[in-house]
């Protein structure tokens, strides 16, 4: 019962959170300076020109009445068109999520394994020369932002060697068979590995760059848990019993040090999401991010909120799977 | 196992998984150049070259013109040349215009282009309902009729620009026939032309797979297919070009582009028709004439292209570069930090006690465009003008200027890729105009007539007349003409097209 609670409870408030983005996003981006139909006035238009633009874009109505027809759009499904490309918000911005997805998981895999592997070697090395390293390398992980580690592997692994495609999600001279925009995962699916080969030469540098800061942080805290775990009566008992201090690790400390991990892990993956856009746009990867910034510099508005709007689902609902990952593995919340 | 063990084996399964990846993953690049691949500094957000702000992105015209005729071709040097029309002007007492259509002429697809074609596509861009943003140009002449490929129709109002407009923004000839049956949604999905390109393939944010068409009625180009890669950021467009992935680009900091020159790689530098600028507003201390004056005398522009852009530009005084029609070589203003303090002092302003606006500009959006402020405020510091910077983005700028709120400086850079005055000191200067923010009835006065000119002559002769008034009193500041650096493999041979449009149709094995 508690738990059903818990749901309603975070569906209510997610509602209420993504109605509020949706009137903020609305009126914000009117109300900011740059308008499209400013941007699309050629030399030598008049009052008439400006006047026809303005009612065939919708844009010659008053903010309330745009306002509405957009919300009665929504609730048909109708998200609107993108001024830019003539095409409907929700179907370009649908197509480009996989792709943000894809390498917001991928970063997200390497940075748990990163980040992992760096906190069993510090715990396994506490006190040494390898935990003062990893340390170090934590430190200037998390000071050095994603854009610039990005910047980086392009100069090293696109430029001085270069063994990974610098722009771009795939190359444009294969021919892809899919029928969803799940490349890695639907190239998998097919045993193309050829492509799915070509998509990870793609994607490892932007994902790696995205990566960094978030296993530096996963690094930190799974080592700091695990130090804590190490010195409590089960992890002493088993030591006493003779098992070796990698299985103590393992199999004692790791699941009961993992719990607040899992926390952190949840809650960066939508701010990894959120970083997202800049990495896209310096990799020319072909994402929801990348999509935004061109929608911002050409006020493409119905394409700025869809774009908005869909992230804000997405970190509702990633928050509220953390919320409910949390209360299944904590019995004081799924209880009390 | 250990844990230790563990991590070493894992180590190096990861290490030979990742060169393995690597090795495999890497871009085949064959020795000789078989596919020409572009790294574009801009995405193209739509097929559609008559609607909204893909209509007016000068940036992206050279990837329409892959693929799609203007009504008239344009030389590499802006001059206009017969495309798929072959002739055309006006009746004697031109109220008339008159065109002829190539023959033998085919879209994409094997049909025949058609004066039928012509005719459909001139309707389309004047219909007021159709979104196209030059609809004011094309609506000047309607009423056509076809007689085999000759096309006679009425000028419903005088436009002496109309048949330069042809190769210009919007001016494009579009398969009617293929865009009836499939709707625009189809053509944005798979568009034709009849241009040197036919479209193999293009994902949205990411790139475009062209394929020679054989059937191209011009000059069959070189290179039988093409890729342009959407590389939006100037560091990742010249590691693509550096690293052998792509084999040409543009836009690139002129720094980088002298260090790649040296390093083994090509390139071409050219004028293009685009200008860096200030607006003046007529609003507070701008209209002071003194103010106005001292601020163009302080700026040395010559040395600015030198030390700033490496050279890369060409300082000008006026609004018209030297490929445009009516530039006028003995309109100067000189470089004269003295005059320029001689005139604040008759205004009351000194060094002690100087004059005060704000300037606006881009950060980032062309190159150098900040530090090239950061330097002109500077120089105005010297003789008695003290500028505060604000940056803002672009868009900002398109609406204080539609809005006449621009501050009393404004930097912007203007393209004009017919040369032609109108659509450079005309629309720029022209009070009334949306992207005028000098609103002396003087200039309007002087400039008014000009715009339905019949006389060529006369017509230029006004506009140099123009120009002059602007250059005396100084009502903005012409800074210089762009110069675009192409950055190239040693492979290739770029033609640079003084529009600034990257033409791989022009690019030829070196």
């Amino acid at each position: 019962m508690t738990l059903i609670r818990i749901i309603l409870k975070r569906l209510l408030s997610m509602s209420i959170t993504l109605i509020g983005v949706a009137v903020i996003v609305f009126f914000i981006i009117r109300i900011v300076p740059g308008n499209p139909i400013a941007m699309m006035l050629p030399p030598g238009a008049g009052e008439e020109d400006i006047a026809r633009l303005k009612a065939l874009y919708g844009f010659d109505k008053t903010l309330p009445e745009q306002f509405l027809i957009w919300v009665r759009g929504i609730l048909g499904g109708d998200f609107g068109t993108s001024i830019t490309s003539r095409q409907p918000v929700m179907s370009l911005v649908l197509g480009r999520l996989p792709a943000t997805l894809e390498l917001s998981i991928m970063a997200l895999v390497m940075a748990v394994m990163i980040g992992g592997t760096l906190a069993l070697i510090g715990t396994r090395q506490r006190g040494g020369k390898a935990e003062a390293l990893i340390d170090v390398t934590n430190g200037v992980s998390l000071s050095v932002p994603d854009f610039l580690w990005g910047l980086l592997f392009i100069l090293l692994f696109g430029v001085l060697w270069p063994v990974f495609h610098i722009s771009g999600r795939v190359s444009p001279a294969l021919d892809l068979p899919f029928v969803t925009n799940f490349y890695l995962f639907e190239s998998l699916l097919r045993l193309r590995f050829d492509i799915w080969l070509d998509l990870v030469s793609h994607m490892f540098m932007p994902a790696l760059a995205l990566a960094i800061p978030l296993a530096a942080i996963i690094a930190q805290l799974l080592k700091q848990s695990l130090k804590e775990t190490m010195h409590l009566d089960y992890a002493t008992l088993a030591r006493t019993k003779g098992y070796s201090e990698n299985h103590v690790i393992l199999r004692e400390a790791l699941p009961n040090a993992i719990l607040p991990t899992l926390t952190l892990v949840g809650v960066q993956f939508t701010f990894l999401i959120g970083g997202t856009v800049i990495i896209e746009r310096l990799f020319s990867y072909e994402g929801l991010g990348n999509m935004a910034i061109d929608a911002v510099i050409n006020r493409d508005l119905p394409l700025i909120q869809g774009i908005v709007i869909l992230f804000a689902v997405i970190f509702t609902t990633v928050n509220l799977l953390v919320d409910l990952t949390y209360a299944l593995l904590n019995p004081r919340l799924r209880h009390g | 196992m250990t844990v230790t063990d563990f991590s070493r084996r894992g180590l190096l399964k990861l290490s030979a998984a990742t060169i393995a990846l690597a090795t495999t993953g890497l871009p085949a690049l064959a020795a000789g150049i078989d596919d020409l691949v572009i790294a574009n500094n801009v995405n193209l957000p739509s097929w559609n070259p008559t609607l909204g702000t893909s209509a007016v992105n000068p940036t992206i015209q050279g990837i329409y013109q892959s693929v799609f005729d203007m009504f008239i071709a344009q030389d590499t040097d802006l001059s206009q040349a017969p495309g798929i029309l072959t002739d055309w002007g006006w009746n004697a007492d031109q109220t008339k215009v008159e065109m002829t259509v190539r023959e033998g002429v085919t879209w994409h697809d094997g049909s025949p282009l058609t004066a039928e074609d012509v005719v459909w596509s001139l309707e389309r861009a004047a219909d007021p309902e159709g979104g196209n943003p030059i609809q004011f140009i094309w609506s000047t002449i309607g009423n056509f009729e076809v007689s085999g490929n000759q096309i006679t129709g009425d000028v419903l109002r005088f436009e002496p620009t109309i048949f330069k407009w042809m190769s210009f923004l919007t001016g494009y000839v579009l398969p009617k026939a293929y865009i009836e049956k499939n709707g625009q949604e189809g053509f944005e999905a798979a568009p034709i032309g009849s241009g040197p390109y036919v479209v193999d393939k293009y994902e949205r944010n990411a790139f475009i797979r062209l394929k020679a068409y054989d059937g191209y009625w011009g000059q069959a180009p070189e290179f039988k297919t093409v890729t342009i890669k959407f590389v939006t950021d100037a560091t990742a467009r010249v590691a693509e070009v550096e690293s052998g992935n792509a084999h040409v680009t543009l836009e690139m900091p002129s720094e980088e582009f002298d260090r790649l020159r040296a390093g083994g790689l090509v390139g071409v530098a050219q004028p293009i028709s685009d200008i860096g600028m200030i607006f003046f507003n007529d609003i507070d201390v701008m209209k002071d004439p003194n103010v106005r004056r001292a601020a163009v005398k302080a700026v040395n522009k010559q040395a600015i292209v030198d030390r700033l852009l490496s050279g890369y530009g060409v300082a000008i005084d006026t609004l018209q570069t030297p490929d445009y029609t009516a530039f006028d070589a003995s309109v100067t203003t000189p470089y004269d930090p003295e005059g320029a303090k001689e005139l604040l002092a008759a205004s009351g302003y000194s060094t002690d006690n100087p004059v005060r606006f704000t300037i606006q500009t881009t950060r980032g959006f062309k190159p150098k465009d900040y530090e090239v402020i950061q330097a002109i405020v500077g120089l105005w510091r010297k003789v008695g003008i003290e500028a505060e910077i604000e940056v803002y983005e672009i868009a900002k700028h398109y609406e204080l200027r539609a809005t006449d709120t621009l501050a009393p400086a404004a930097f912007y850079n203007w393209g004009n890729s017919i040369g032609d005055p109108t659509t450079s000191t005309g629309f720029a200067m022209f009070g009334p105009s949306p992207h005028s923010v000098w609103d002396g009835e003087d200039l309007v006065g002087m400039i008014a007539p000009l715009w339905g000119e019949a006389d060529e002559a006369k017509r230029i002769e006004g506009w140099k007349a123009v120009d002059r008034k602007i250059a005396d009193d100084a009502l903005v500041l012409p800074l210089f003409q762009y110069v675009q650096p192409i950055l190239h493999a040693p492979g290739v041979k770029v033609v640079p097209h003084a529009s600034g449009a990257l033409l791989p149709h022009l690019m030829t094995r070196s």
